[in-house]
Formats: C-alpha cells, sequence, structure tokens
C-alpha cells in the first residue's frame, strides 16, 4: 500500500484498438498517457469510445491491437495491486440491494484480504476513514436505495478511496447531484491528485471540466487532442469532436481579456456552461490564480 | 399417543424429513444469491436441463452427482454459445436449450424405461428413494453448503457488482462457474425431493421471501436458509397427513410463507408500503 503512494503512477494508452465481435471499431489507434497526480478529463460524444477505453482500463476487452499499461505493468498486475478504482455511474448500481453503506465500502477492501474475505480490524479503521472523508460516516447503516443522488456517488468514491486505487476512473460523476455535492467531489479529487493519483473523468458536463481538470483527452473513435485544458479545450477542438451536437449562445465581448470592466452573467439551470473568448479559447469564471494564462494572452494579442 | 407423532415412527418419514430439511437449507441459502443476481430463470432452466444428465447417470450407473454436474455445465456452455453466436435475446436462448435438455432427458427415459422412472424425476421420489441415492444427495447439498459459507463474499459482491468484483482482481469467470455449478448441484438434490418442475420454487422462493423481511445481506442469508430448511421438512412431514407428495406440500407452504410475508413484512410489506404512502402524503398536506 504504502509503496504504490510513495510510487509516480502512470497510464499509458498505446496505439490502443478495440474492434468488437459485430465488426464495430470502437476504438482506433488510440494514444495517450498521463502522468500522477493528476484529474484529466476524457471527453467525447455518446459512442466516440469514452467507455471502450474505460472497459480497456479495467481489462474488460481484449485490445484488437496496441495496449494499455500502468506503472508500465499490463492491467492484470496493476488489477491484483488493487491500482484501479471504478466509481460507476448511478444507473450501473443494484440500489435494491440488501446492503448497507458501510458494506459497500468495505467491498473495496476484499481485494486485500484473505479468500474468505473476513474483515479485519484494520479493514474496519479503512472503511470509517474513508466514509469520514466523504461525510457519510453518519449514514453507515442505512440501505444504499435510502440514499440522495449525491450521497450514493459519495459511498462509491468512499469504496475507491477504501480500495486504495490509484488509477481512480469515474464515469459521469455529476449526473444526478446537486451542487453542494458537485464542489464536495471536486475537492476530494484534488487532495486525490495532490496524493498523486491518476484521476479519469468521462463526463458530458463540458463547463466542470475547466474548473477541475488539468488535462483532457477529446475522444471520438480516435484521440482527437490530448494535453493541458488551457490548449485543448478550444471551441475548434471541441467542434471537432462533437461536430453539430453542441449548443451555441454567441456573446459579443470577451470577460476576461480586453474588456476587463465589463462582466457577462451566464445562467443555467443544470450543467455548468463552458463559455469562450473571441478567438476560441475559454473564459474562466474568475481571473484569480490564472495570472500567467492572462498574461500569455494579453502577449498572443498585442 | 397423539396422531401428531405417528410420522416419526417410520424410518422413510425421518429420512425424507431430514433429506428435505437438509436439501431445502442449503437451496434456501443458495437463493439469496440468485433472486439478487436475477438468475429465477437460469434455476428454472438448470433444474430441467439436469434431467438428461441424471436419466445417463441412472442408465450406466454413474453416481448422480456426476451426471448432473456434466449435464448442467453442457446446458450452460451451450446457452453461452447460442448467445455469443446469434442474435437471439438471452430469456430466448435459455428458452431454447433447457427444454431441449429437458426433452432429451424425457427421450432417454422413454428408451430405457427400465432403468429410469419418469414419475420420480418429474415428482421427486424422496419417500421411496434408495439408501445410495439419499447419502449422494446429502453428501451435494453438504458439499455445496460448505463451498457457500466460505465463498459467500466474493459471491455477494458478484451478485452485487460485477464490474467491482473485477477491478479488484476477483476471477469473476470462476465465480460465475461456481455458481452455476452450485445451481446444478442443488437442482439435482432438490429434484430428489420435489421434482424437476418444482425445484426451481425451493431455488428461489426463500430468498424472495428473505428479501422482503430485511435490507442486509447476511440476514437474508440466515433467513432464507431458515425457511428453506424449515418449509422443506415441515412440508415433507405434513405430507403423510394429505398423503400428497412431498413436492406439492414443501411448494405450497413456501409459497403460503411468501404471501403472508408479502403482506405483512415490516417495512417492505403491502401493508407497510401502504400506511408509508400514506404518511407520506399526509406530510405533503401537512406541508400544503
Amino acid at each position: 500500500m504504502i509503496e504504490h503512494a510513495t510510487k509516480q503512477m502512470s497510464l499509458t494508452v498505446d496505439d490502443l484498438s478495440v474492434v468488437y465481435g459485430n465488426g464495430n471499431a470502437a476504438l482506433q489507434g488510440a494514444t495517450f498517457s498521463l502522468h500522477g497526480g493528476t484529474i484529466c478529463a476524457l471527453v467525447g460524444i455518446n459512442g466516440s469510445g469514452k467507455s471502450t477505453l474505460f472497459k480497456s482500463i479495467m481489462g474488460f476487452v481484449r485490445p484488437t491491437s496496441g495496449a494499455v499499461k500502468i506503472n508500465g505493468a499490463d492491467i492484470k498486475t496493476a488489477l491484483k495491486n488493487q491500482l484501479v478504482a471504478y466509481v460507476p455511474q448511478s444507473e450501473e448500481v443494484d440500489w435494491s440491494f440488501p446492503v448497507s453503506v458501510a458494506d459497500v465500502v468495505m467491498m473495496g477492501c476484499y481485494g486485500k484480504m484473505n479468500w474468505m474475505r473476513i474483515p479485519r480490524k484494520f479493514d474496519h479503521e479503512v472503511v470509517e476513514k474513508s466514509l469520514r472523508r466523504v461525510a457519510m460516516w453518519d449514514f453507515r447503516d442505512r440501505q444504499i436505495g435510502e440514499l440522495s443522488g449525491g450521497q450514493k456517488k459519495r459511498v462509491f468514491l468512499a469504496r475507491a478511496l477504501a480500495q486504495g486505487g490509484r488509477m481512480i476512473l469515474l464515469d459521469e460523476p455529476f449526473t444526478g447531484v446537486d451542487v453542494k455535492t458537485e464542489d464536495a467531489i471536486i475537492d476530494l479529487l484534488r487532495e486525490l491528485r495532490e496524493e498523486g493519483a491518476v484521476i479519469l473523468v468521462s463526463t458530458h458536463n463540458l463547463g466542470a471540466v475547466p474548473e477541475f481538470c488539468d488535462q483532457v483527452v477529446l475522444i471520438n473513435r480516435k484521440v482527437l487532442a490530448y494535453g493541458a485544458t488551457d490548449e485543448i479545450f478550444t471551441e475548434q477542438n471541441l467542434t471537432a469532436a462533437f461536430g453539430g451536437q453542441l449548443r451555441h449562445f454567441h456573446f459579443e465581448q470577451s470577460t476576461i481579456q480586453r474588456h476587463d470592466g465589463r462582466a457577462v452573467k451566464v445562467l443555467t439551470d443544470d450543467e455548468r456552461p463552458l463559455v469562450f473568448g473571441k478567438d476560441g479559447h475559454l473564459e474562466y469564471k474568475n481571473r484569480e490564480g490564472r495570472e500567467e494564462l492572462i498574461k500569455s494572452r494579453r502577449k498572443e494579442t498585442e | 399417543m397423539s396422531e401428531w407423532v405417528i410420522p416419526f415412527h417410520y424410518d422413510y418419514m425421518i429420512k425424507a424429513m431430514i433429506a428435505c430439511g437438509l436439501i431445502g437449507l442449503t437451496c434456501g441459502l443458495l437463493s439469496a444469491f440468485l433472486t439478487l443476481k436475477g438468475w429465477s430463470l437460469m434455476g428454472d432452466a438448470l433444474s430441467h436441463a439436469v434431467v438428461p444428465g441424471v436419466a445417463v447417470a441412472y442408465i450406466i450407473g454413474w453416481p448422480l452427482a456426476l451426471g448432473s454436474f456434466f449435464a448442467g455445465l453442457f446446458a450452460a456452455a451451450a446457452m453461452a454459445v447460442v448467445k455469443a453466436k446469434s442474435q437471439i435475446r438471452e430469456d430466448a436462448v435459455i428458452g431454447i436449450v433447457f427444454t431441449t435438455f429437458f426433452a432429451f432427458g424425457l427421450l432417454l427415459i422413454g428408451l430405457y424405461p427400465a432403468q429410469v422412472d419418469l414419475k420420480s424425476i418429474i415428482h421427486g421420489n424422496i419417500l421411496g428413494i434408495a439408501d445410495r441415492d439419499l447419502w449422494q444427495v446429502l453428501g451435494i447439498s453438504v458439499f455445496c453448503l460448505f463451498i457457500i459459507c466460505v465463498k459467500w463474499r466474493d459471491l455477494m459482491l458478484f451478485c452485487f457488482d460485477v464490474v467491482q468484483a473485477k477491478t479488484i482482481g476477483l476471477r469473476v469467470g470462476l465465480l460465475h462457474g461456481l455458481l452455476l455449478g452450485l445451481v446444478s448441484a442443488m437442482a439435482v438434490a432438490a429434484l430428489q425431493a420435489v421434482g424437476a418442475i418444482l425445484v426451481v420454487a425451493m431455488l428461489i422462493t426463500p430468498g424472495a421471501t428473505a428479501y422482503l423481511l430485511t435490507d442486509r445481506f447476511p440476514r437474508m442469508m440466515l433467513l432464507s436458509t431458515l425457511l428453506g430448511a424449515v418449509t422443506a421438512s415441515v412440508g415433507a412431514y405434513a405430507s403423510y397427513f394429505i398423503n400428497g407428495s412431498p413436492g406439492g406440500c414443501i411448494v405450497t407452504l413456501q409459497t403460503l410463507v411468501f404471501l403472508l410475508c408479502w403482506i405483512f413484512a415490516p417495512k417492505h410489506g403491502m401493508l407497510a408500503q401502504g400506511r408509508q404512502k400514506n404518511a407520506s402524503a399526509e406530510r405533503k398536506e401537512e406541508q400544503a
């Protein structure tokens, strides 16, 4: 455990192609690599191969060619070492299953237990620590179906914590989640990043991406672009990834560059909006902590 | 002398009650997993698919367990192949494969009427069971009981979240096979008690009943085990008085218990759910 915590995590997807039995080429020569700690968004339309990529990282589908490596070793080794933790989409979970919150988190520890999976004192402590970290300890005896959307998400995050996974896959972590929980989840992911984890988030919530993801992988069967969010998350790249599938709202003035004094307000009822400047660069909600970026953009325009 | 103790004066009744109790116990425990995994149809399928295995075992003098084990695995493999290689939906695949196996079993029984008794396979024959078969059935039950007791946490995770089971490095294929094997083995055991047609009740009803009574899996296992054991031995006992088949008595009893729980269960019963609905409606009215 401690060994993994100090080791630098890396995920390498090398020329990965997956062709399913029915001839559907879900991924073609996908290549990118991530080094911990990082939060990386995986963005693309439905059917772009996001879930196939997840399945490849979890060893569920065999690559037709290419490979996925974690810390330079194959997936099987990574799974055996409990490195890969997966936080499922809410729809994938059987919420009526008779298990409590604590039971679910304990399942995260199974891989490290003996063959009969009898929890030791240590495991109970891990479960408590994980549940406290997501502020769900008070709900430990609840049946999982009796929780709100945000609480449900936090339970499965706690399971990933209990497992001690260093390569964390999250599938649509923000659907059905209230704004407060969304912030709490983002804070937790940032903490995990500080601890050196590689976090890969598959999401449709484009507006949230610039707020908490350092890197982005844009995917549509191939990897269209990957790298730092500032560089990759441009209007041009997103248009290439989504084609005509995004709604556009056009503002005549920028909020961050030349017309600093004037504020533009965008209201949205559900997901965070994604705002671009004139040249297709990302606009951030506030300028704090982004002085470098502003300076470099100013240079570009002068 | 009270007439209620009469069944205990007959060796064959005592044997039947003990055997049914043990088979019911193990089937009850297994049913907790099957109902949650959504394998009810699979249980039905395997219980019919083992029939040719049982028939072959009788004809060539093999142990029942061996014949059924192979028939069950063969059926499961056939389903997997048809599902993978065709566009047909899974329930249709199961339907096709298990009826084929069952038909083949009937054919075999028809061809070798001297070795196999059709009636005892269809309706069970726990009252007239040969000692050799009885020991086999008991052996199978105890073996399955042992396996489930040591591996229940893995199986629970397999039923709850296959993806998680796989990501933490459990061998999911092995667990899948294990659960199929357990169902096949217990199908053979239960076939002796209640017959091929009613086996599925033994493998489903106790679990479904226990599911209504609790929200915790260990408690659900305990309850379904208890329900399986009690209903099976009491059913066998009751069959003496109404001179009916033990299978019919056992399954009717299980259904009665299920109905009672469905109506009166403290949280998930119909009455309780009605009360909860009223309570939340009142709360809404108060707020308004």
